[in-house]
């Protein structure tokens, strides 16, 4: 990585430079005044740079050589899928004849565009063992809310008001009972047995006539497979709630087995992990979400579908919709990609995924069980989470040790999630990493707790390789400065 | 050899890391799926494709699209085919930024922090606003967000909004709005802008905001300062403009209109139409609302031995932390598509988006009068920045289809948002329009509506 400071744009700015081109304006100009009122005239410019072109690509380069992502190297990030990216997606999702096209366009004018989208329907129906899905939410989180908004509608529609309560695990991420909330839900929490699993008595207290859904991705949060499922789904089901299956780990069992036939009556999925649209820093994602069919009448509209001529169209007739959840239809270019991947691997080559994401996680996972807590012992599906507790008593936080793996080039795992294991490290290798890969990270994970005995401090005091050290969060936090402004 | 290109592990490896878990076949890590749930047979998929055959696959169904390259758009109402500068496509293709992720780890994502940094002041700046985050799905949810924001400060549940506001940002705040309970009042439109006699009727004290468009779905500029003054002549009442970031190359930002929330998309710089997403939405607030954001903020801060880097920060807000008590449930944004956005804000820098907005509005009046000449009726006829409406007199999807067999893209059937608009198309005319094209389209179109 590059070592310089890299200064703000703004502060490389040089009045007179440019780094655009439009033609010269070859119609009549009219003066200013005669089509905007004064009030509405800006007259302050706002401080924004003036660089040529070149600065500006050197600025971003050096940006680049300070970032890190799955093209530099091994990125275990638990719960995340930090697989490759293939280049052939970013090939088709630039082609002309799908960037340059309007939502508005006539149906016949977007055919293309149109049977796409609905071959990817039909596909991720497939994957799931659903009966129809919407591909509108525009990501995980997006997803979850949509489905939640789905379950609200289906019981408001049978008159069913009482059900307030949403149940969530200990162990889900937080995004579930944020969007319990934003769906008007109270999230209530059920508890994880010792094996890491939905305590099945727990559950049975907590859910009753309330009870709107349960939200539970299997695997679960900690990587383990809820065997239980069709018991969990039943104990739900009788109490007249629905079952929610957040998708964020469906790469651990494509083709081994579906939501749909597991139990669950609603479905997400995160295109952007399991479907490789790229991560982009933090976004953007992709989020359909499918469900069967007695709750098919509430999906968002429009849906895209296939009428008796054979072309393509949408539906808007939906009087029982739950309204729209985005503006148009979803994040098209990550759709494209995630199409262009289930098109490249088919079921044989999705099926191999999975069983190799969870091969590699289990080996790793083995390389790793004699030198940390493993606080649950059965094997794992594609994540696992190890515990820092033993390196904790020697001082050094599962933090150090993430941070000493950057020096090693690593980008760190998931840390301090789920909440319910002390010093949690949350480790996702995924099936994309060779063998290779998996045994250089084990010895240098194994290194650093070798450290962690011999030279606590060298971990305590990780990164020495980075651009940069630990930053001060707490100023950051304290005395905010989420602006630059010229002095 | 490997049938697939993206899966490493080798035949040989696999049993030597099976040896090393302690099962004798691939089956056995999944003995904890019981039998009854299994999948049995193969998930009937569209079959596999090489590489050359998905691209040519893939080229033939983008081919059956008509592209605004191909054909020239007069089509807008919240997505526009502007100008994108080169740099934009190549410096987002960098894998380092689009295949990381959120920028958790600051010490191995400076790039991407300090890139949201200055995508924050960027925005700040052009809106006039103390404080942005580091982008949310799109406009639309981004001003439902800002709604629920406002309910969520004044604790008041009545959202006051103009029907002027695009109509499926309006149906997403719906959505929205019934999830928290809350109640949606709509102020009607009255001559292509807000009724404001509607609008002081309706704004009390049990309103949290007031929500409209700058410049309006019907390209007019809403006059913010009467807006404001009702708005704000309510105690606790919040003003929440969603604007074009374009538009604001020209128009005073509604910062110095006292807005207290911000919003709007990207997408009019520098990121393509892609039928409707990826996009980017904006969030700006003053600062009194700085800590009750939703999603990623960026702050500067300084290491140990002093160097300034940027940290993701105030993160209590956030789901991660406070779960079902977070300001908003985003986790994922759009943070490649601000990214992009930021390097064609800096491309342009403070003179290109003044020249942008100017070319936006200059064509789009001389358009105007360019249709007039040809006979075309005008029904805008206050003050607009670079859409307004006319008068087909017949079905605006017939004079489509005519524009299509010409080789143009007509604009937006207004009858399909507005009972009040049968018959009427909201024209957009961006700096890419030229001059012939503008003539061309207003000569076609006295042909198909005088005809």
């Amino acid at each position: 990585m590059d070592n310089q400071n890299q200064p703000l744009i703004f502060e490389q700015s040089k009045q007179g430079r440019t780094a655009y081109s439009l033609p010269v304006l070859d119609v009549p100009a009219v003066p200013l005044a005669e089509m905007v009122g004064k009030d509405y005239l800006r007259e302050k410019e706002p401080n924004w740079p003036e660089v040529s072109e070149l600065e500006l690509v050197r600025h971003y380069m050096a940006l680049s050589r300070r970032n890190f992502g799955v093209d530099n190297g091994f990125y275990p990030l638990g719960s995340c899928t930090m697989k490759y990216n293939p280049k052939v997606n970013e090939v088709v999702a630039r082609l002309d004849g799908l960037t340059h096209i309007h939502p508005y366009q006539d149906e016949k004018s977007v055919q293309g565009a149109l049977e796409l989208l609905y071959r990817l329907q039909e596909n991720l129906q497939e994957i799931t063992g659903m009966d129809a899905v919407t591909l509108q939410p525009a990501a995980g989180a997006h997803g979850e809310w949509t489905g939640l908004m789905i379950i609200r509608a289906f019981h408001e529609a049978n008159g069913d008001l009482k059900r307030t309560k949403v149940i969530v695990p200990d162990t889900a991420h937080g995004t579930n009972p944020a969007s319990a909330a934003v769906a008007g839900f109270d999230a209530v929490t059920v508890k994880s047995d010792e094996n890491g699993l939905v305590d099945l008595e727990d559950l049975k207290r907590v859910a009753d006539e309330t009870t709107a859904a349960l939200m539970l991705t299997n695997p679960n949060t900690l990587g383990l497979f809820e065997t239980h499922i069709q018991e969990i789904a039943e104990i739900i089901h009788a109490e007249g709630g629905k079952v929610y299956y957040d998708g964020a780990n469906m790469n651990a069992i494509m083709g081994v087995t579906r939501p749909g036939d597991m139990g669950y009556d609603v479905v997400h999925l995160n295109l952007h992990k399991t479907f490789t649209g790229p991560h982009g820093g933090g976004g953007p994602g992709s989020g359909p979400v499918g469900v069967k069919a007695e709750l098919e009448p509430f999906l968002p509209k429009p849906l895209i579908v296939k009428k008796e001529d054979g072309t393509f169209g949408f539906d808007n007739d939906r009087p029982q919709s739950i309204g729209r959840v985005k503006a148009f239809y979803g994040n098209f270019g990550i759709n494209v990609r995630a199409y262009a991947y289930i098109r490249t691997m088919g079921s044989k080559g999705l099926f191999q995924v999975s069983k190799d994401a969870v091969l590699n996680a289990n080996y790793l996972l083995k390389r790793l069980s004699d030198h940390f807590e493993t606080p649950f012992k059965q094997m794992c599906k594609h994540e696992f989470v190890l515990s820092g507790s033993r390196q904790k008593e020697l001082g050094v936080r599962t933090l150090d040790m993430a941070k000493r793996l950057l020096d090693f080039g690593y980008y760190p795992p998931t840390i301090y999630f789920p909440l319910l294991v002390d010093e949690a490290l949350m480790i996702e290798p995924t099936e994309t990493e060779s063998k290779e890969t998996l045994d250089a990270f084990a010895d240098h994970l194994i290194e650093i707790t070798k450290e962690a005995i011999n030279t606590p401090e060298l971990v305590q005091e990780a990164p020495h390789q980075t651009v940069i050290g630990r930053l001060d969060e707490t100023q950051a936090a304290r005395h905010p400065v989420l602006r630059y402004v010229n002095q | 050899m490997s049938e697939f290109r993206y899966l490493p592990v080798t035949e040989d490896d696999r049993r030597e890391m099976l040896d090393v878990i302690g099962v004798q076949s691939d089956e056995d890590l999944f003995s904890d799926v019981p039998e009854k749930i299994r999948f049995k047979g193969e998930l009937k998929l569209e079959p596999k494709l090489s590489e050359p055959e998905l691209v040519r696959f893939l080229t033939g169904l983008a081919k059956k699209n008509v592209s605004s390259s191909d054909y020239p758009s007069f089509l807008g109402a919240g997505i526009y085919d502007h100008y994108i500068p080169s740099v934009v496509d190549s410096v987002i293709s960098r894998g380092e930024f689009y295949t990381a992720y959120t920028p958790y780890q600051a010490e191995v994502s400076q790039g991407e922090l300090q890139a949201i940094f200055e995508f924050q002041t960027l925005i700040c700046e052009l809106t006039g606003m103390e404080a942005a985050n580091s982008s949310m799905y799109d406009g639309s949810t981004s001003l439902a967000e800002a709604a629920l924001l406002s309910s969520g400060v004044t604790r008041n549940k009545k959202i006051v909004v103009s029907e002027t506001v695009h109509p499926e940002y309006r149906q997403v705040l719906a959505t929205y709005a019934h999830g928290r309970r809350l109640d949606v009042v709509t102020i009607p439109e009255k001559d292509g802008g807000t009724d404001l006699q509607a609008l002081e009727a309706a704004v009390d004290d049990s309103t949290a905001c007031v929500i409209v468009q700058y410049p309006n779905f019907f390209g007019q500029i809403e006059p913010l300062k009467e807006i404001e003054t009702i708005a704000h002549g309510v105690k606790k009442t919040q003003l929440i403009v969603a604007s074009n970031p374009l538009s604001l190359g020209l128009l005073t930002p509604p910062g110095e209109f006292n807005a207290d929330i911000v919003v709007g998309d990207c997408q009019t710089l520098g990121i393509s139409e892609s039928f409707g997403g990826p996009h980017c939405g904006y969030f700006a607030v003053s600062k009194k609302l700085i800590r009750k954001v939703p999603g990623r903020l960026v702050g500067e801060t300084v290491d140990e031995k002093g160097q300034r880097g940027y940290v993701l920060t105030l993160q209590a807000r956030e789901q991660h932390i406070r779960r079902e008590k977070a300001t908003s449930n985003i986790c994922s944004n759009q943070a490649l598509n601000a990214l992009a956005s930021s390097v064609a804000m800096n491309a342009f820098g403070k003179k290109g988006i003044r020249e942008l907005a100017e070319q936006n509005i200059q064509k789009a009046h001389y358009a105007v009068k360019q249709l007039k000449g040809n006979g075309i009726s005008v029904s805008s006829d206050h003050s607009y920045f670079n859409e307004f409406v006319i008068e087909c007199g017949k079905p605006v999807s017939e004079v489509n289809n005519a524009l299509l067999e010409k080789g143009i893209i007509g604009g937006y059937d207004l009858g399909k948002s507005y009972a009040q608009c049968k018959n009427k198309m909201l024209v957009a005319v961006t700096e890419m329009r030229s001059k012939s094209e503008i003539d061309q389209f207003a000569e076609a179109l006295g042909g198909i509506i005088g005809g």
